[in-house]
């Protein structure tokens, strides 16, 4: 059903009088008042026009481009009622320590109402290694919880019914061997695998250039991410195997399109993988999501959130054929910028924060992750941690922006904003198409080298002063005011892990260790879905480290293609 | 004592920092370079010394890593040197080969050194021979040259080598045809890495057919070897290619080939120094100036003030030897 | 410094974070002011590091660090570096370093720590001129 929005003729009359504005209003008032700049840049490099008017969307069409909430294309949201049913999930990612700290706040989370559980692991885990590898000397529960076996996640999630939460694991690399420890620990509870719920991150791709946290080359690591989709969608129904995620390009120096572009190709690149293995869309696609950066453009990010459903939509539906409307949807959820925040000054962050919580919120976010603001100094402060999540409340209670839905939308500037988004990311995408695809394009370091030059074309627009960021290059201040006693992590907890995972080695059954890491040797070599293998070798007490050390073995260690 | 000297006697000692000091020495073109490289010669001809090259993006830092793999399990020592080049536009340089060479890195029985071109083909040339030969002194098994490309510093480094590795791709296009008139000419070894790409013996039987009637200065057949650097394939038989040319080699009349070697390093010291000491002998003559200006106005031809200064240059010694 | 002359760096990222965008602006503007930059890739330990500091014989050794572990680290690789008598090259620290942790850290032997917001311009600047002053100290 075609319904544009705008009659022609009057587009044209109302043309006519833009122009008549231009030359007459606005020529005279620039000669007494220049404007601030030449041309006015978003990051992505769209330049602002001086006004919208009718005439810049007059192609819109109603049905066609925006829908009501709840219909395709969903640029206006996916839900009929939006916020005004259910706000958004307040989802902090935390994590520190030892198993039982952790397990010690989630309690409390869990008693202050929470259900939705979100784990952050330390470093050594992320990247595949036992707390008592070389490498961990320093890092184990530093900037998240240390898990070596599957011992610390019974200790992790000890008293809590994994049934009656949901849990969030910020894992890529070695996600299959978390979400094995994770199944191993319901089987122990007794709760069925299709009662458990959550998500792995298990976004492999936008590691190899942009996060830089991988274990395997691209092919095996494609591998591992979709047999993780099709066990879920076999087996553990209500997870999400994967969170196809744009943070970590943007963080990395990409712009708002980049970062927009580069993840829908990663999750057309899953899909047609997933379809490959012999998955059918609507078996899976309901389960996958997204996750955004928010920045400081509130206009930007609002397009790029708007364009992203919509984009994602048609592609769900038009080029996968996917029937059913969650396949369609792009549930995504969103943090604010860490690259954002500064040092100097840093109570100013708050405010920063703020802004980027009303982006995501105005873009339509299903949960959101708020910053903390002394994170440009050191880890972040429980005061501080608190700070963030009060900024979310303060939007979802006090700013009315949630009351009606998409309050953006239709708005001359956001929708002619949201179709030039739209436009790159097909730009973007054909391009990529071009090269052969998401690999041969991060072979070839296509992304890795876009990402370094927005960076750095970034930083110098920041030292000419092009770009104004306040307190760093401008409005800086002789006292400045640290408010906040910072967060320290206690040593000890480190040697104690370390401690634990030496007596587990020492008193499990070598014998099913052994025969575990063989039955998982032959699954590789027969290149069949490592799942139930690597189940079962986390209860047979492998750990993290040996199973993620076989499969390094056996795929090849993986160097990340560094672009400068 | 002189520092030169210091340094070397350290370094014969095996420390490491006067190996690295030495190698800045020579890099930098400083004046006690020539000292140093006089003071080490004799201790020099030890190391087996590997020349590999070939375009970006062939995967040559990370073949590097994989074959001195190799040469690690039969308990030899190596010193790499991995020429980048300097950009043009700033002067500064970005030397990325070590990121790909991760698994040598606290290696003691490994020495890796990066080298930027410095924009000056004479001068890199120069400087990488002198490292080799401070690596060699240094009493490295092997030593490993790598370069990018083929111009012509590139050709001119792998004069030092005493096999020369070529490493090619699917994938790059024309590439190969560009090779042909540098490296085609240079190498002994040729390596199709990436051979997992469908296109990969696409790019061996091309390479085969171009090389088929071809033999090097000392008469060997110039071979083929199909390697995937990142996962080590092949990597095993170029070692044993790399081993059997040298047996080659030394079989057939190494003298001849070294002494063609030496020769050639000091053909081209001599050209250089032999310009170098011309200039400044010209240089203080009152007749250069004019000639410039004559040239200059068109009232002499370049080559025709070049004979004439030449002329001049060449019957100098002549009267100091009479005096 | 003598003409010819090239100040030599190793960028380098110590630690298991990932986050190098950092690391890799400072090697790019490095590089653009015509210094010869070696970056050693993510996850180095402190071994590997002044390994390749040493072998390199760089006058600058720029340390990156962001995941919280630098007072185990730093003082780990200066350390090293004292033991193989490289106390003469200049050690910097760049990432979310904690301001008190700043005067333990340069009595370990870091000459500076630049927290974010330096330019680069202030980067190059402080390098030049103390490299530069230290050449003259020798001459």
């Amino acid at each position: 059903m075609g319904l544009g929005v705008f009659a022609k003729d009057k587009v044209d009359l109302l043309s006519k009088e833009e122009s008549r504005w231009e030359e007459e209003v606005v020529r005279e008032w620039i000669n007494r008042l220049p404007e601030r700049r030449k041309e006015f840049l978003t990051t992505s490099g769209f330049k602002l026009k001086r006004l919208y008017t009718p005439s810049d969307v007059s192609g819109l069409d109603y049905m066609r481009d925006l829908g009501f909430p709840g219909d395709f294309p969903f640029s206006r949201g996916l839900h009929a009622t939006s916020y005004r049913g259910r706000l958004w999930t307040m989802r902090q990612f935390a994590g520190f320590g030892t198993a039982e700290e952790t397990n010690k706040r989630f309690k409390y989370l869990i008693r202050e109402g929470d259900t939705g559980l979100s784990v952050a692991f330390d470093f050594p885990t992320i990247l595949g290694y036992d707390s008592d590898h070389p490498l961990s000397k320093g890092e184990v529960g530093i900037c998240g919880v240390a898990v070596s076996s599957v011992k610390d996640m019974e200790t992790l999630f000890s008293g809590i019914p994994l049934d009656k939460v949901s849990t969030s694991m910020t894992i890529n690399g070695p996600a299959a061997v978390l979400l094995a420890m994770y199944i191993a620990v319901g089987d122990g509870q007794g709760v069925p695998r299709e009662r458990l719920s959550g998500t792995t991150q298990n976004d492999m791709l936008k590691e190899f250039f942009a996060q830089m946290l991988c274990m395997f080359p691209p092919k095996p690591s494609v591998k591992l991410v979709i047999d993780i989709i099709e066990y879920c969608t076999r087996h553990v129904p209500r997870w999400n195997p994967v969170s196809i995620s744009g943070y970590h390009i943007r963080e990395a120096g990409a712009n708002a399109l980049q970062e927009l572009a580069f993840t829908l190709a990663d999750g057309v690149t899953y899909v047609e993988s997933a379809l490959e293995r012999g998955l059918k869309v609507d078996e899976f696609a309901p389960r996958l999501s997204f996750f955004f950066a928010s920045y400081n453009n509130l206009l930007e990010e609002v397009a790029k959130f708007r364009a992203a459903r919509r984009i994602w939509a048609k592609i769900m539906r038009d080029r996968f054929k996917a029937e059913k409307k969650r396949s369609m949807w792009m549930r995504m959820h969103v943090q604010t910028s860490g690259c954002t925040l500064t040092a100097q000054q840093p109570i100013n962050n708050v405010m920063r924060v703020t802004i980027q919580t009303l982006a995501a919120v105005l873009g339509g976010a299903q949960s959101i992750h708020t910053n903390s603001f002394d994170e440009a100094l050191a880890l972040p402060s429980e005061r501080a941690v608190r700070t963030a999540l009060r900024t979310q409340q303060i939007a979802a209670h006090e700013s009315g922006v949630a009351d009606t839905i998409d309050p953006l939308g239709g708005s001359y500037c956001i929708e002619a904003l949201t179709d030039e988004m739209e436009e790159g990311v097909w730009g973007y995408l054909d391009k990529i198409e071009a090269m052969g695809g998401v690999v041969p394009a991060i072979e070839s370091g296509f992304f890795q080298r876009e990402i370094a030059d927005s960076s750095y074309k970034y930083q110098k627009e920041i030292e000419r002063k092009d770009r104004i960021v306040v307190g760093v290059n401008d409005f800086h201040t002789e006292d400045e005011w640290i408010p906040v006693r910072l967060l320290r992590v206690d040593e000890r907890a480190s040697e104690i892990q370390v401690a634990r995972l030496k007596k587990l080695k020492k008193e499990r059954d070598a014998k099913r260790v052994e025969e575990a890491l063989g039955r998982l040797r032959r699954d590789v070599e027969e290149d069949i879905n490592l799942m139930p293998a690597i189940i079962e070798a986390v209860k047979a007490y492998v750990t993290l480290g040996e199973i993620c050390g076989l499969l390094k073995e056996l795929y090849g260690d993986y160097h990340e293609l560094i672009v400068i | 004592m002189t520092h030169a000297e210091k340094l070397i006697r350290n370094m014969l000692k095996g420390d490491k920092r006067a190996t690295a000091r030495l190698l800045s020495i020579v890099e930098n073109g400083l004046p006690q370079a020539q000292e140093a490289i006089s003071l080490l010669y004799p201790h020099t001809g030890n190391a087996h010394i590997v020349g590999i090259t070939g375009p970006s993006g062939v995967g040559k830092s990370t073949l590097v890593e994989k074959l001195v793999g190799e040469i690690r399990k039969k308990d030899q020592t190596v010193g790499i040197v991995a020429v980048d080049p300097t950009s043009p536009f700033s002067g500064g340089a970005f030397l990325g080969d070590r990121i790909r060479m991760q698994s040598l890195s606290t290696d003691q029985g490994v020495f890796i050194r990066s080298m930027a071109s410095r924009g000056n083909p004479g001068g890199v040339a120069r400087a990488t021979k002198d490292a080799v030969k401070i690596l060699d002194a240094a009493g490295m098994d092997f030593v490993i040259v790598e370069t990018v490309g083929a111009g012509q510093s590139e050709v001119e480094v792998m004069r030092i080598a005493e096999v020369v590795v070529v490493i090619l791709a699917p994938g790059l296009g024309d590439e190969i045809q560009a090779l042909k008139a540098g490296q085609m000419e240079i190498g002994d070894i040729f390596v199709v890495n990436k051979s997992d790409i469908e296109s990969a013996d696409r790019v061996v039987v091309d390479l085969k057919s171009t090389l088929a009637m071809k033999t090097t200065k000392d008469g060997w057949r110039p071979e083929v070897v199909k390697t995937i650097a990142t996962t080590g394939a092949g990597v095993d038989e170029l070692m044993e290619k790399i081993l059997e040319h040298k047996e080659y080699v030394e079989s057939t009349g190494s003298e001849k080939t070294r002494r063609r070697r030496v020769q050639n390093e000091i053909e081209s010291i001599l050209r250089e120094k032999a310009a170098e000491h011309v200039m400044r002998l010209l240089e203080e003559t009152i007749q250069f100036n004019e000639i410039v200006e004559a040239v200059g106005a068109l009232k002499k031809d370049p080559y025709t003030a070049v004979d004439e200064l030449l002329l001049n240059v060449t019957a100098k010694p002549k009267k100091e030897g009479e005096a | 410094m003598e003409s010819g002359m090239k100040i030599r760096v190793l960028v380098a990222k110590p630690g298991l974070d990932s986050h190098d965008r950092g690391a890799k602006v400072v090697a790019r503007a490095l590089r653009d002011a015509g210094m010869e930059v070696i970056y050693t890739g993510l996850r180095q330990t402190p071994e590997q590091i002044v390994e390749a500091a040493l072998q390199e014989d760089v006058d600058v050794l720029a340390l990156s660090i962001l995941s919280g572990a630098h007072m185990t680290l730093l003082p780990a690789i200066t350390g090293l570096m004292e033991e193989r008598g490289m106390s003469d090259v200049l050690v910097l620290a760049g990432g979310i370093i904690p301001k008190e942790d700043i005067p333990m850290l340069k009595e370990c032997g870091i000459a500076d720590v630049f927290g974010p917001g330096t330019t680069t311009d202030e980067l190059v600047h402080y390098i030049r001129g103390k490299i530069e002053s230290e050449a003259k100290n020798l001459e």
